[in-house]
Parts: structure tokens; C-alpha cells; sequence
């Protein structure tokens, strides 16, 4: 950990020739102009921003502007109706259904209520991906044990999502989205409509794969408290839980995006958002 | 005072829009200026969604045809659908075979007795089970089962984001859910048709001994002796075409559910509606098709 105290910006945890690195590389995710309309006024209009590797974006805004359609374009659940869209170097928005399922397996998803199974067991929903690649039993229950280890629910293996809460569903929704160590995460408001310790273990999880796997991640939500803890705070690999970082340090590899009526009005840092002049920010902030 | 010409447009208009405004000028109803297109936008609006969803109907269907000859293919998923598409339905399609062929020869006991032809009950039975009651009420029955419970379990799976979270898992849905059920659906009717159509007979038979006090023997002779290939043929091609209707018109609805449980709840009656309807129009032509090629005698 390198410790600079400062501005937000000056003092990262985690290598500074790293974090250099993983700008000069090239985004896993571009927007270019990207628009997106059902049957009325557009729901995303010309937005564009990148994710860079090992770079983790907050998108923030009030409910209904967009946010989870803007990462269902992502991985090409949803179509633009202009612009262009970059995942991993190819040009999702011109591909077929067919050309995105090898990009998808390469992405992980966590849906806003889970979006599990009901008619699979928590076993068969981890490892469904696994399951459709026809691998080993063996290497299933070995791999589904770890993922389920890893957000601390290893002992409902056996059980149906009916038997879950719905803070353990979304724990089980991040297992399913991490088994097979995606190079992308796209978490659709993971703690939405939780309670606040539970949404804690949540974004502890998120904190967890962030800086263990440092795997990209977009995560979209509505609560601020969230998005800051992922900006002020590191997960301790030693402790086994989340730690603050220094006063007046942050993540810099953590930024924030805010949505408008569909339009992208901040692009930039935690230090960037909580000084700018942009009255809705400031409104939402408030 | 509006001219005859005007005053005829307008009596047409207020037909096909009754509720729109009308202003009280002159002592005649006149729509308000801004209201006239409303009619036609309406039928132009219906007529546009009926063409797409016929065309959206067309591409689901053939995709789902076709995914058979493309790798990944769903065995144990089409071997589950046989399972709970055949064994499932096969209790309602015995028990209403074994008393549709009743009904028959109740009734044509009572029509034929009038010329003392009651000895071709057998015939009669068996004929019309084979050729045409049988495959429809087989249909029927199924898709007022299988049709309902894949509209609604494939729209709880779309409105609870499930499809969608298959999809980002890299699985697609159309070879993975429904292409396994649409040839589940016709294999499966095939036999239930053979199913319903024996059952049938022997409610027949059952009415004909027990209750008409017939003799038992004549009545499966004649069922036997008198048919012929061409009506075995047109018995087993129909539930082919309604094994395909059911399991597509039930899927399409489910895959395109929206708005919430409610929408689920719509999906569902639409399927059973549009199946239902769709078996017995289909049923119509393919009998006028199979009688150009196997003329009665």
C-alpha cells in the first residue's frame, strides 16, 4: 500500500506504476454517442465514457434515467439505436446474438433482484455456465464450493432461491457472476432495496473482487453511501474484511459517472464529484 | 348546415370511433377538427401491430425450427419436455378420448337407430375419431395445459430478468428453452393423438355393450374392416401441425411478456386463446388439403 496523504487523488493503494499501466492499456468497455429510445424520448442519448482495466465505475443518478439499460448494452442484452459500443476491442452493437454469447462468457452480470434460477438448486446456479460447458461433477461442486466460499455462503449448496433472503440471493447472484473468473463485472444496484448490513456484506464483496482479482467493474446504484465506502475504503486480504484507507485517501482506480434524463452530466473522481459546480450533482449529493 | 357528403363522412366515422368528442353546431354532431384522424389511426395502429407481431411470429417460429441443426443441442431438456408434455397430458387426453367416443355413440345411437343402421356405430366411431376428433380434442386439451404453462413459465423467466440472466451467461434462450419444447410438443402429440383415438373407441365400445346392449364384437369389426389408410394418415399429420402451433404460440407469448405478473397473466390467455383458435383454423385447411389428396369414396 502506498501511502501518500493529500488530495483524493494523490494517494492510491495498490501501485502507482500499476494504475499507469492500466491506462495506457486499451478500455475492456468504449460508449461512443450512444443512444438508445423505446417508443418515446430517448432513454440514453449520446453518451460515451470508457472502462479501463482494473478500473472500477460507479454510475449513479436517481431512479429511471437509464442506468440498467445502459449496462444491458454492454454485454448486448439490449441494442443501440445509434453509436457504437466496445466491449473487449469488438463492436458489440453491430454483432449477432450468435457473436455475443463467447463475449458474454467473458463478462459476469449480477441482476438487480438476482435473476436466479427458481427452479434450479443454489448448486446448479453457480455452476450453470458450468454445467452447459459439460464439466466434470467433481469440478463443479469444487469450484461452486469456492465461489459460494468466497461470499460466505458455502451452506446453502443444496438449497432452492425460494429459501434464500433476498440479501443472500444477490451474495448467490455474485457467486454465479464470478465462477468462471470474468474479465468483466457488470453489478446492476446489488444492494438495492436491502438493508443497510446487509448491502455492507455486499459491497464488502464488491470491494473483495475489486482488490483481490482486480477485475473491471461497472456497478450502478442509487445509494451514495455505497459508492463512497468503494472509494474510501480497501478490502484487507490479512483482516478478511473491509478497512478505511487513510484520511484523505481514496481509490483512484474507483470513478463515477452520474446519468441525467439520459444524459451522461459527470464523468471523472470522488474528489471531482464532490467538488463540482453541476447543480443536479450537487442537488443529488445533497 | 353540413353538406350530404360531409354529413355521410362523418356518420362513418362516428361509426368506426363512437367515442370520440362531437360538437353541438349547426344541429348536427361534428367532430371536433383535431379528432378526425383518430379512426383511421386506430385501424392503421391495429392493422401495423397485427403484421408485426404475424412477422415476429414467423422469425420466432422458424428460428426455433431450425436451431435443431445447430450445435448446441438440448437432449435432456427435450427428453424433460416429453416427460411433462406426454406423460403429464396423457391422463387428460385418455379420459377425454375414452368420453368423446362415448358422447359418439350415444348420439349416433339415437340417429342411427331411426334407419336400423345402429351396427355401423363401430364404423362411425371410430372414423370420426380417427380422422378429426381425436387430433383437435387432443390438441385442445394439450394446449389448454402445455400451451398455458409455457406462456407463463417463460414470462415469470422474462419479467424476473431470468432470461436475460441466461443470455449474459452465454446460453441462448430460443435453443435452450424453446426449441426443446416445440419438438418435445409434436413428438409427444403424435402418440396422444394414437392415445386419444383408441381411447375413443373403446368409450365407444363401452357405450355401445354396456349401455346400448349391442354386441360387442360387431362394433370393433366395423370400427376395423372399414378403416383405411388415407384416414390414419390425416389422424396423424394434424397433430404434427398442432403439436408445432401449441408449443410456438405458447412460447412466443411467453418470450414477449411485459409488464410484470400481470402481463404474465395475459401472456397466458393469449396463448391458450391463439392456439386454440389457431388448431382449429389449421385443422380446417389441412382437412381440405388431405381430402383433394384422399377423396372420400
Amino acid at each position: 500500500m502506498t501511502d501518500t496523504p493529500g488530495s483524493a487523488h494523490s494517494a492510491p493503494y495498490g501501485s502507482g506504476s500499476a494504475t499507469e499501466e492500466a491506462a495506457a492499456a486499451e478500455p475492456v468497455v468504449v460508449f461512443r454517442n450512444v443512444s438508445i429510445a423505446f417508443d418515446g424520448p430517448p432513454v440514453l442519448d449520446d453518451i460515451s465514457f470508457s472502462v479501463a482495466p482494473g478500473e472500477t465505475r460507479i454510475l449513479l443518478g436517481p431512479a429511471g434515467v437509464g442506468k440498467s439499460v445502459l449496462l444491458k448494452l454492454i454485454n448486448g442484452l439490449l441494442r443501440p439505436d445509434a453509436g457504437s459500443i466496445l466491449l473487449f476491442g469488438h463492436d458489440v452493437a453491430t454483432m449477432t446474438e450468435e457473436q455475443l454469447f463467447p463475449l458474454r462468457i467473458r463478462t459476469g452480470m449480477v441482476f438487480q433482484e438476482g435473476a436466479l434460477f427458481d427452479s434450479l438448486t443454489v448448486r446448479d446456479n453457480v455452476a450453470y455456465q458450468l454445467i452447459q460447458e459439460r464439466v466434470a461433477d467433481e469440478e463443479i461442486d469444487r469450484r461452486v464450493h469456492e465461489a459460494l466460499t468466497f461470499v460466505e455462503l458455502d451452506s446453502t449448496f443444496d438449497f432452492y432461491p425460494a429459501s434464500l433472503s433476498g440479501g443472500m440471493r444477490r451474495r448467490v447472484a455474485i457467486a454465479r457472476a464470478l465462477i468462471r473468473r470474468p474479465e468483466l463485472i457488470l453489478y446492476d444496484s446489488p444492494t438495492g432495496g436491502l438493508d443497510p448490513i446487509t448491502s455492507t456484506t455486499i459491497i464488502e464483496l464488491v470491494m473483495k473482487q475489486r482488490d483481490v482479482y482486480h477485475t473491471p467493474s461497472l456497478i450502478v446504484t442509487h445509494r451514495l453511501q455505497d459508492a463512497f465506502t468503494l472509494s474510501t475504503h480497501r478490502f484487507d486480504s490479512a483482516l478478511g474484511r473491509m478497512a478505511p484507507l487513510p484520511k484523505g485517501e481514496t481509490d483512484p482506480n474507483t470513478t463515477y459517472l452520474m446519468l441525467e434524463e439520459g444524459r451522461l452530466i459527470f464523468d471523472g473522481s470522488l474528489h471531482e464529484l464532490v467538488h463540482t459546480d453541476n447543480k443536479f450533482v450537487r442537488e443529488f449529493l445533497e | 348546415m353540413a353538406s350530404a357528403p360531409r354529413r355521410r363522412r362523418l356518420a362513418v366515422h362516428a361509426l368506426f370511433c363512437p367515442c370520440i368528442g362531437f360538437t353541438q353546431e349547426s344541429g348536427f354532431p361534428y367532430p371536433a377538427a383535431r379528432q378526425t384522424p383518430m379512426a383511421i389511426g386506430i385501424i392503421e395502429r391495429t392493422a401495423k401491430d397485427i403484421v408485426l407481431t404475424a412477422q415476429e411470429y414467423t422469425l420466432f417460429a422458424q428460428r426455433a425450427v431450425l436451431n435443431v441443426f445447430r450445435k448446441p443441442l438440448y437432449w435432456t431438456d427435450f427428453l424433460m419436455q416429453c416427460n411433462i408434455i406426454g406423460v403429464g397430458s396423457s391422463a387428460i387426453v385418455l379420459l377425454s378420448g375414452f368420453f368423446t367416443g362415448g358422447v359418439l355413440a350415444l348420439q349416433s345411437q339415437a340417429t342411427l337407430s331411426q334407419f336400423g343402421a345402429t351396427a355401423v356405430t363401430g364404423r362411425f366411431v371410430s372414423t370420426t375419431m380417427l380422422r378429426e376428433l381425436g387430433p383437435v380434442l387432443t390438441g385442445i386439451m394439450v394446449a389448454g395445459r402445455n400451451a398455458s404453462s409455457m406462456a407463463s413459465e417463460l414470462g415469470s423467466m422474462v419479467v424476473t430478468e431470468q432470461i436475460d440472466a441466461m443470455r449474459a451467461l452465454g446460453v441462448d434462450p430460443m435453443r435452450k428453452l424453446v426449441t426443446p419444447r416445440l419438438y418435445a410438443c409434436i413428438f409427444m402429440l403424435f402418440f396422444l393423438t394414437i392415445l386419444a383415438d383408441a381411447f375413443g373407441i373403446f368409450g365407444g365400445a363401452f357405450v355401445t355393450i354396456f349401455m346400448n346392449h349391442q354386441n360387442g364384437t360387431q362394433y370393433f369389426s366395423q370400427a376395423w374392416e372399414h378403416l383405411r389408410y388415407p384416414d390414419i394418415i390425416q389422424g396423424l399429420v394434424k397433430p404434427l401441425v398442432s403439436g408445432f402451433i401449441i408449443a410456438s404460440v405458447g412460447c412466443f407469448y411467453g418470450m414477449r411478456t411485459t409488464g410484470g405478473t400481470e402481463g404474465v397473466g395475459r401472456s397466458t390467455i393469449d396463448a391458450v386463446v391463439f392456439s386454440s383458435v389457431i388448431i382449429i383454423f389449421a385443422d380446417f385447411l389441412l382437412t381440405q388439403v388431405l381430402l383433394t389428396f384422399f377423396p372420400p369414396i
